[in-house]
């Protein structure tokens, strides 16, 4: 779950982390009157969306489509600027190298105080898989794109690992802010700053901390200036906080539905429908659905154990994308059985009067049960008896690819 | 043989008194899986009715080890507590008896708090993880066998192929497609799709190498993380038997997690493109298609002699 970066340096400032003063705003008289309450000269107007890239990024009339503004974050020197910044950003489109070509619209501003700055540096702190174990990230190469920095130039990223019961250690705090070039005041602050992000890492639980750029600035000060900060889902149940935290226009709204259907549902461009239960059979799914020449419309697991009413529910959200003009059904019953799935797909199509061709490939459970059922029906029901049948019958059937 | 878990193996429940915990202890037992008992806190002293036969139910890991001698553990824990039963079960048959397979089948533990669990185990260097988020660990014996998990067992049958999977219905597919070409299995294993797990595939592989049933092994990997990479570039040094390949998330877009909590290709890696062509380089003999794993391990057991 990502939030704001507004949200991000509440929490950072909140835990103890230096950041520079900022007033969240939804209104152009807002950023005004954050100006003025921040009684700094320079400040930053800053697009909150919840994609990167958006200095680089621009901003477009979202009824017409004409270019309004190069840059979606922006220094203004005067209160005039303030105001020429926040109109081209509020209520437009921001499309970044992140948000793909239909960009976001931005509801949210950001006023941020400026600051003198001596250094970028990037930090972050991550869940790394591989060593199971949370990662710091650090490098005095900040501003930039991290990725672009570990491709050309690796020996520049300075990495280490905690061991989860004995925390962060001073020593690889103070091994870190050397690598980074920082001694006296700043490593000092760089070290009391990272115990806490630490910290707050760990209570919060954090998927991701994401500074760039964390900066130094003339005074040796160690500061934030910017927070990209993700939270890990499946604890969302001890953090009943994270419900005012969270920007539901920033998300999909049907995945959002389909979430709490007990569905898991992304929305793809293609042109074929799928129902699948488990994650892994639902991407190898959509996989040979294009290894035959179609393109999927959607990723939906239905679960491990789910009911007539969910196979109902996840028809009539894949049925909701107009492009969808055909689907596949692939089931390998386990716990969940074939008969059950067959009943449920029958009922779903009657209910909701498909018109689009429809492939179903039952296995596994009750798999004799449920194609008998299926065969009964006087239904426009395609059986398949793999997973490769399956995908080729519903592409010849939607008259082939994209 | 086979790996880790025996046929006859002595299992516990965790979470037997639980919904999830119940149905699927019922089904392990109607396959045949030797379940001693299970462990509920604050329900010691109670029985749970399986198949028709009781079963003992114990306040604590430590007990119920200690009474059964059990060699494995399935929990069906919530995810808040999973990853405390986790630890308590390491602890347990660490103490009792130096050694013990944990399965773990919960979905949704925070990550943060398997960093722990997973950092727990480590230091118990008997005691084995797997999963979680994952449908177990199988193997199939000549009638029954010791099925640890959720998968269907009716589909299994003993033989001498290996799986291992980070995803569950995806393996039985891997399943039914070995025994389209009259394959059994020596035992199938799920490490689960969460980003941070026990076992991952390289201790599977080096399992199923020294396992003298196991004469060709079938490894699916998905999106998301290195593991898979990391695995193929083990198997071209260490592994002699044969390994038929498939990653699935081809077409997943980046920045998406796909149910999974770790399939989700991030920054530009772990995609489906990546792995195919680690697998491939490591001499991995590769299905594009879940359907034809079958055609492909046939033709990898032809290839070494061993049809």
């Amino acid at each position: 779950m990502n939030i704001h970066e507004y949200q991000g340096k509440q929490l950072l400032r909140a835990n103890g982390v230096p950041v520079l003063d900022g007033v969240h705003c939804t209104t152009v008289d807002e950023a005004l009157a954050a100006y003025d309450k921040l009684g700094s000269k320079v400040v930053a107007v800053k697009s909150q969306i919840h994609a990167g890239g958006r200095g680089k990024g621009n901003l477009y009339d979202p009824n017409n489509g004409d270019l309004v503004m190069e840059g979606g974050v922006k220094i203004a020197f005067n209160r005039s600027e303030v105001k020429d910044y926040a109109e081209g950003i509020l209520g437009n489109i921001l499309v970044t190298i992140q948000t793909g070509e239909s960009g976001k619209l931005v509801r949210n501003l950001y006023i941020e105080s400026g600051c003198d700055i001596a250094h970028e540096y990037y930090l972050a702190l991550l869940v790394d898989r591989e060593n199971k174990s949370v990662m710091i990230m650090a490098s005095t190469e900040g501003g930039m794109d991290i990725e672009d920095v570990a491709h050309n130039t690796p020996e520049l990223i300075h990495k280490i690992s905690i061991d989860p019961n004995a925390g962060l250690m001073g020593f690889q705090n103070r091994d870190l802010g050397l690598a980074l070039g920082l001694q006296g005041k700043a490593l000092k602050s760089f070290m009391k700053m990272l115990a806490k992000m630490y910290a707050m890492f760990v209570t919060n639980d954090c998927a991701m901390v994401e500074i760039n750029p964390l900066v130094k600035t003339a005074d040796d000060d160690i500061i934030a200036l910017d927070a990209k900060v993700s939270f890990d889902e499946n604890a969302e149940f001890r953090h009943r906080d994270w419900d005012e935290l969270r920007d539901l226009s920033e998300e999909e709204e049907v995945e959002i539905r389909a979430k709490e259907a007990g569905l898991s549902y992304v929305k793809l461009d293609g042109n074929i429908g799928c129902l699948v239960n488990g994650a892994g059979l639902a991407m190898a799914t959509m996989d040979v659905i294009k290894l035959y020449g179609g393109e999927p419309a959607n990723f939906l697991d239905v679960g491990g154990g789910a009911n007539e009413e969910q196979v109902k529910t996840a028809f009539s959200i894949i049925l909701e994308d107009p492009n969808v003009k055909g689907i596949l059904v692939n089931i390998f019953g386990g716990i969940m059985r074939c008969d059950i799935i067959a009943r449920g797909v029958i009922a779903a199509t009657e209910a909701l009067s498909l018109e689009v061709p429809l492939v179903v490939r039952l296995a596994g459970t009750n798999v004799d049960e449920g194609k008998a059922i299926l065969a009964e029906s006087t239904l426009n029901i395609h059986p398949a008896d793999d997973l490769a049948e399956g995908a080729q019958k519903i592409v010849e059937l939607i008259g082939g690819g994209v | 043989m086979a790996i880790w878990i025996e046929e006859d193996a002595k299992v516990l429940v965790q979470g037997i008194t639980g919904k999830q915990g119940m149905f699927h202890a019922d089904k392990m037992v109607e396959y045949g899986t030797n379940i001693v008992g299970g462990c509920t806190p604050g329900k010691g002293g109670q029985t749970v009715e399986l198949q028709s036969r009781k079963f003992p139910v114990w306040n604590s890991m430590t007990e119920a080890i200690t009474a059964t001698d059990a060699d494995a553990t399935v929990i069906y824990v919530p995810p808040p507590f999973a990853a405390e039963a986790i630890m308590e079960a390491a602890d347990a048959f660490d103490s009792v008896k130096g050694e013990g397979v944990i399965v773990c089948i919960t979905e949704g533990i925070p990550t943060l708090d398997m960093v722990k669990a997973v950092a727990y185990v480590y230091n118990r260097p008997g005691v084995r993880l797997i999963g979680p988020n994952c449908p177990g660990i199988i193997t199939p014996g000549e009638s029954g066998g010791a099925k640890i998990g959720i998968m269907p067992g009716h589909i299994h049958a003993k033989g001498r192929i290996g799986i291992v999977s980070k995803s569950g219905t995806l393996t039985y597919e891997a399943v039914a497609q070995t025994m389209s070409i009259g394959e059994g299995q020596s035992t199938c294993i799920g490490i689960g799709g969460d980003p941070v797990n026990g076992t991952g595939f390289i201790e599977c592989l080096a399992a199923f190498e020294a396992d003298p049933q196991t004469a060709a092994i079938v490894m699916i990997g998905e999106i998301g993380g290195t593991a898979e990479e990391d695995a193929a570039a083990w198997a071209a040094e260490n592994v002699t038997k044969p390994i038929v390949g498939f990653v699935a998330g081809a077409t997943a877009p980046p920045g998406k997690r796909m149910g999974h909590a770790g399939a989700i290709i991030s920054g530009g890696k772990g995609t489906a493109e990546e792995k195919f062509a680690a697998f491939e380089a490591a001499g991995i003999a590769c299905a594009k298609d879940p359907s034809e794993l079958g055609s492909v391990l046939l033709e990898s057991l032809k290839k070494a002699g061993l049809r």
